[in-house]
């Protein structure tokens, strides 16, 4: 299998599609001439010329509305945001128009769309650049919300997303666009909405998503070290949410600790750990641990930035405190 | 005096106008008597606009606007009956009861809603207008909006698109002098919205939107330019709403003598008059269709106030698409019609043939941003 790049794998996706359905275009600032500002979209504006490789102006509010407009009539737009952070001033056109256009209109109307760019931090870019948004679109009714991990799941999730017939939020992330792995060529589709299970262990569970999933692997490695055994569930999307795998998951190991990338407070892992106390309460041998994010706005200085982040020692940390097995104990 | 309207358009815009400004009355009527509730909009006095537009355009050129929207869908053929049951939020509206007053859709005739963000409507109008160019179908969109709406960046961000793409769009600024209570001028340093055309080089002009022949002959003028290509087009119809900003609002900020005055213009007896006295049409002609109009009010007022409410197996309906369902067409939900609706075209059906920027184009473009070198002396 070949191996590429994430970004390579999106560039495949969207070109598959591109070429499947003459429906889809992607439209951003610097989607074209400049083949992308993180080069996913290299080299498709020569393949499918100007009016479906489309160069934004700098009108995330604008643009995204224009998307959400040719989407109402048919057109299956893929709107670029350069960053998430961005997005913030889009945020009128996804929440109040392309989340609620079926709602509103009685089911008359379809908004098949995908906004996606990179989410979370991209390293020394200080508060507003760094955030990672998922909960904020995860909260409205109406929008799913992708964020996989590895180029494979980058490349099937987006192929899936083109042809769903909803607004889809799909969160890429900044340090991930250079991370390689095997990617299945040419039609290659997963379906949205299945988490998947990226380890197996029996004593505790990590539960997931986007770039959080390495430290998550790297923190399971460094556990079995000390013969510690995880499950590690990459969500993939996080609306609608995989709850029978997790709750799978968690019958089996009974501990569990979820780990995001964003802010803790109302952060998914919040909704994650409600599920699992409503519905897997004497599953569960500990309480469930969150390893987040610290709660405050990101710094430049790399000590401090360095201070607000998750790490694989602190998910090793969080998995030996649901297993009681802390150290000094 | 031979006229250059024929008596069938004439009166089908008299009919139009009256039948908009009975519907609100009525809906005006239901309000206060708790039968509609939420936030209400009333189109009386505005009802030029929406009639002579809509009889300038082709049926399947887009219209959407904003969230005084019951005008709009009525001149172009929706039921008034599925209209009123969406503001009473029966089961029986053209959204299931879930849009209400500010949500009005009709896909069928190609009204794409009603959207109750102040400028909201505007970045998707120039949507519509890309996936015309996109597919070069002819289509032309209307955009109404209020002036007030012409102050939120999305007016900015869409007119400054629409404009470099040349996008069919005719931005329909209704200019009826108020944003709620604030008087337009109060907030606004350049209050003729069509002035600020020239900002991005398009065509922008006013037009006496009290006037439904004037209104006509401009938006026919505006699709005509539209349709050939010639980019989208600022109009702003001066126009006056007789009620308050909502159903809520005694409108106290503006005088009685105002309000009298304005209702002097009023678009309908102005039509009435200039056909009886200039066209010679029988007065009994009017007086037939003030009659039917005021049946088919009564009938739609009935039509709501029987109907059901939703049942709340809707609750979790048109919340996402599921591979396979429909679109929902409201009259044959409803009424059990065969009704004619849109067909977008599949993956493989037609090619784009537009080169929204050429290369050339972009590096010439390229060359030549910032100050020029002053002449010398």
């Amino acid at each position: 299998m070949p191996e590429l790049m994430w970004r390579e794998a999106l560039n495949q996706a969207l070109s598959e599609e591109m070429e499947r359905d003459v429906n889809v275009f992607l439209m951003g600032e610097e989607v074209a001439r400049y083949n992308g500002a993180y080069k996913v979209s290299l080299g498709l504006l020569d393949k499918f010329g100007s009016a479906r490789v489309v160069d934004a102006p700098i009108s995330e509010l604008g643009f995204a509305g224009l998307g959400v407009g040719a989407a109402m009539v048919g057109l299956r737009p893929v709107i670029e945001m350069m960053t998430w952070n961005f997005a913030i001033l889009a945020m009128d056109q996804i929440v109040n128009n392309a989340a609620k256009l079926r709602h509103m209109s009685g089911g008359q109307l379809r908004c098949p769309i995908v906004f996606r760019g990179p989410n979370g931090a991209g390293g020394r870019l200080s508060s507003q650049h760094s955030q990672s948004l998922e909960a904020n679109y995860a909260h409205f009714p109406g929008l799913k919300i992708l964020a996989p991990s590895t180029p494979a799941d980058a490349k099937g999730l987006m192929k899936a997303a083109i042809r769903d017939d909803n607004p889809i939020i799909f969160l890429e992330a900044e340090l991930l666009y250079p991370v390689k792995g095997e990617v299945p060529a040419g039609e290659f589709l997963l379906p949205i909405g299945k988490a998947d299970l990226k380890r197996e262990g029996k004593d505790a569970t990590i539960v997931t998503w986007s770039r959080m999933y390495y430290f998550a692997e790297q923190a399971a490695q460094m556990l079995e070290q000390e013969g510690i055994q995880v499950d590690l569930l990459d969500l993939r999307t996080l609306k609608p949410l995989d709850e029978e795998a997790i709750l799978t998951s968690v019958r089996k190991t009974n501990r569990v600790v979820v780990v995001e990338e964003g802010w803790n407070f109302c952060g998914l892992g919040a909704q994650i750990a409600d599920l699992l106390q409503s519905r897997a309460f004497d599953e569960l041998d500990a309480p469930v641990e969150r390893v987040t994010g610290l709660d405050v706005n990101r710094s430049y200085a790399a000590v401090l930035e360095k201070a607000t982040e998750v790490s694989a020692e602190r998910i090793v940390a969080a998995v030996k405190k649901v297993l009681y097995r802390e150290e000094g104990s | 005096m031979a006229s250059a309207y024929s008596k069938e358009l004439l009166l089908s815009m008299y009919r139009h106008m009256y039948l908009i400004r009975r519907f609100e009355e009525r809906a005006a009527q239901a309000y206060t008597q708790g039968k509609i509730n939420g936030f209400c909009h009333l189109y009386i006095g505005q009802e030029a606009v929406a009639v002579g537009t809509t009889e300038a355009l082709r049926p399947d050129d887009y219209q959407l606007g904003a969230y005084r929207d019951h005008g709009y869908p009525l001149t172009r053929g929706a039921d008034p009956r599925m209209v009123m049951a969406e503001l009473f939020g029966k089961a029986t509206g053209y959204c299931k009861g879930k849009g209400g007053s500010m949500h009005i859709f009709d896909v069928e005739h190609s009204v794409l809603g009603g959207y109750g963000i102040v400028g909201g409507q505007i970045p998707l109008a120039a949507g519509l207008g890309f996936a015309s160019r996109y597919r070069s179908d002819g289509r032309v969109t209307v955009c109404y909006f209020g002036e007030a709406a012409a102050n939120q960046g999305a007016f900015h961000e869409t007119l400054n698109m629409a404009a470099k793409w040349s996008l069919p769009v005719i931005f329909l600024c209704e200019n009826n002098r108020y944003g709620m209570g604030t008087a337009f001028a109060r907030v606004s340093p350049m209050p003729e919205v069509y002035k600020r055309a020239a900002a991005y080089g398009i065509r922008g002009e006013p037009v006496d939107g009290m006037d439904v022949l004037k209104t006509y002959e401009a938006v026919k003028d505006c699709a005509a330019h539209c349709r050939a290509g010639k980019g989208p087009v600022l109009l702003e119809a001066n126009t006056y709403r007789y009620r308050g900003h909502s159903m809520s609002d005694p409108a106290t900020y503006r005088s009685k003598t105002e309000v009298e005055q304005e209702r002097k213009g009023d678009p309908i007896p102005k039509l009435r008059q200039w056909c009886v006295e200039q066209q010679k049409f029988p007065e009994s002609e009017f007086e037939a269709i003030d009659v039917e109009i005021r049946a088919t009010i009564d009938a739609a007022v009935k039509f709501a106030e029987e109907s059901p409410e939703p049942s709340l197996d809707e609750l979790h309906e048109d919340i996402f698409v599921e591979p396979g369902d429909p679109d929902v067409k409201p009259r044959e939900r409803v009424l059990g019609m065969k009704v004619d609706w849109p067909r977008h075209p599949g993956p493989k059906d037609y090619r784009v043939t537009w080169d929204l920027e050429p290369r050339e184009q972009a590096e010439v473009a390229g060359e030549k941003p910032g100050l020029k070198k002053p002449a010398r002396a």
